[in-house]
């Protein structure tokens, strides 16, 4: 039984929110005289001990470049950020570990599908599909590919609650579509997109499917082979794992057809002035000195993720969101952006009378930290006539007491502009 | 650092009842200002007599409460100033919020209220912001953008 579960009389697993919170040192301290309540985990993640001893002890001991040396660190190394691959491998249920190519990030994978998938497959008269709902990582990219081949941007409108526009999605998707791509879960809004629905529309016109998973894996269990998509991409540092080191997975035949993106070291077999060879996969797509320390820190979040007990994190989170929702909605003036009832732990709002980046000074000054802006997804922000938006995101080792606080500290602000 | 030192009252007020809050129907001298980071847009538009003197100044667009106040301070401060007179009032109003120069009331008047944002290094911006495209309404008028 996992460290984070206890068993409730009736039987009932519980999850023991306290126990997780010791993992996660950064937790434990005050801003401005108060205690700290983070709740911008849509943003970056904390790192639990586990995950900072990992990277530490490699630097510690471990430290070499990789697949290179036969000495001996290099060889540790090389196990250590290679060990990392297969644990992710596991962890969203890939074929095999050539599927698992490690990027800087979720914006990084994007830009490499588009660039090596896309210049190579797209041409003038072709579709890529994206939708209202998408972080700006998934949009640029698309534009950037079809301002260089002549293909074509369509966008899949959004609803009132935040969701994707499915009879609207029914009619964009067509023989023309080479790809869609869209996020798993709204990082603006929390909403979960109707993956099966979407992955049914655009194999139906024989469409690659690309999702950004950027805030789906840190929110449920991810498996690649029963969400039937073709790319899935994901950053570290909102899983609890370092920034810098991302993850896309591609089928095999795929990635194999596709052409390298960026050339150097790592990414060769052999180079002569006439004729380069390229790596196997997944090195092919890892020119240069990789993020060693990343992908082994990554690699620790995932085991932690694992002993954790995903789901019953999962059923906490949105024990939270339930109670954040009823909370903050409770709140004269209070709009909660996004009410989806299929919803990850995210909150969006705006306070009549105070603007969100006030809102965000005043509850830093109660000690809690929550995202205000435009989320990097300006068209979303344009749906619902707002500049920007106050946004709470929790993680598994939130509490309701912090929320209360979120709460307190906004009635503050409403006093503070009445 | 409490609130109530970047919230003063004044700031409130001016946010609540931004003064000068219109359009200056052409012709008129205009720059607009960006804040990419909050989505903050500003439009200042200004007026200048003979003399080179301001004769009339507003601004329109959405701010956060330091951003509108600011704005709506620094369009009571800059009337009937002459251009030079602005530019200079516009250098020791900049000196403040980077912290160069200490607030001195004789100098700036109730300006002196924004000296709070020092303390909030990711809202100083917000502050300047309106100042930056006054600054460029008096010369050539482009988009200013705080990035």
């Amino acid at each position: 039984m996992s460290a984070a579960r206890q068993e409730t009389l009736e039987n009932r697993p519980v999850f023991d929110v306290e126990a997780v919170r010791r993992d996660f040192p950064v937790l434990h301290q005050e801003v401005h005289d108060k205690p700290l309540a983070y709740l911008d985990n849509a943003a970056s993640a904390q790192h639990p001990v586990q995950v900072i001893e990992a990277i530490a002890e490699y630097y510690r001991r471990d430290h070499a470049n990789v697949h290179r040396g036969v000495h001996q660190l290099s060889q540790r190394a090389t196990a250590a950020f290679e060990g990392a691959r297969e644990k992710v491998q596991r962890f969203i249920n890939a074929a095999s570990e050539r599927e698992v190519v490690f990027t800087r990030g979720t914006t990084e994978a994007i830009n490499l599908v588009a660039q090596s998938w896309g210049r190579a497959n797209v041409g003038p008269g072709d579709e890529i599909v994206i939708t209202h709902l998408e972080h700006h990582a998934n949009i640029v990219p698309w534009q950037m590919l079809c301002e260089q081949t002549g293909a074509k941007l369509r966008v899949i409108p959004m609803t009132e609650a935040g969701e994707i526009d499915l009879e609207a999605a029914g009619e964009i998707i067509g023989p023309a579509t080479r790809l869609l791509a869209f996020t798993h879960v709204s990082n603006a809004l929390g909403t979960i997109s109707p993956v099966a629905e979407l992955v049914r529309l655009a194999r139906a016109v024989g469409a690659l499917v690309l999702l950004d998973g950027a805030q789906g894996v840190p929110h449920m269990r991810v498996d690649v082979q029963a969400l039937d998509c073709d790319f899935y991409t994901f950053s570290g540092h909102k899983m609890f794992a370092p920034t810098g080191i991302g993850v896309l997975w591609g089928r095999e035949e795929l990635l194999r057809a596709m052409p390298p993106w960026q050339g150097g070291g790592d990414m060769i077999l052999a180079v002569s002035f006439e004729k380069t060879t390229y790596n196997e996969l997944p090195w092919k797509f890892e020119a240069g000195t990789p993020h060693i320390a990343g992908g082994i820190g990554l690699g620790a979040a995932v085991d932690y993720l694992e002993r954790l007990d995903i789901d019953a994190a999962g059923a906490w989170e949105h024990e939270l969101l339930e109670h954040g929702t009823a909370v903050l909605g409770g709140i004269e003036g209070l709009r909660i952006i996004g009410t989806s009832p299929h919803k990850a732990a995210v909150i969006s709002f705006v306070l009549d009378g105070v603007h969100p980046h006030d809102i965000g000074t005043i509850v830093d000054h109660a000690g809690v930290a929550i995202r205000t802006g435009h989320h990097c997804a300006m068209p979303v922000m344009d749906f619902y006539g707002v500049p920007a938006t106050a946004r709470a995101s929790f993680a598994f080792y939130n509490t309701k007491a912090e929320i209360d606080r979120l709460a307190a500290a906004l009635q503050h602000a409403r006093e503070v502009f009445a | 650092m409490d609130l109530a030192d970047l919230y003063r009252d004044v700031i409130i007020d001016h946010n609540r009842n931004p003064r000068n809050f219109r359009k200056i129907p052409p012709p008129c001298q205009h720059a607009e200002g960006l804040n990419p980071l909050c989505g903050d847009k500003l439009q200042v538009y200004l007026k200048l007599d003979a003399d080179n003197r301001i004769e009339d100044l507003s601004f329109e667009g959405s701010g956060c409460a330091i951003s509108v106040a600011s704005a709506s301070l620094m369009t009571e401060a800059l009337r009937g100033r002459t251009r030079a007179e602005a530019e200079e009032l516009f250098e020791h109003i900049h000196a403040m919020l980077t912290g160069r120069e200490e607030p001195d009331v004789a100098t700036i008047g109730k300006l002196a209220a924004l000296a709070g944002v020092r303390e909030y290094p990711t809202r100083v911006k917000c502050a300047s912001l309106c100042w930056h495209t006054a600054h460029s309404a008096l010369g050539e008028g482009e988009t200013v953008s705080t990035e």
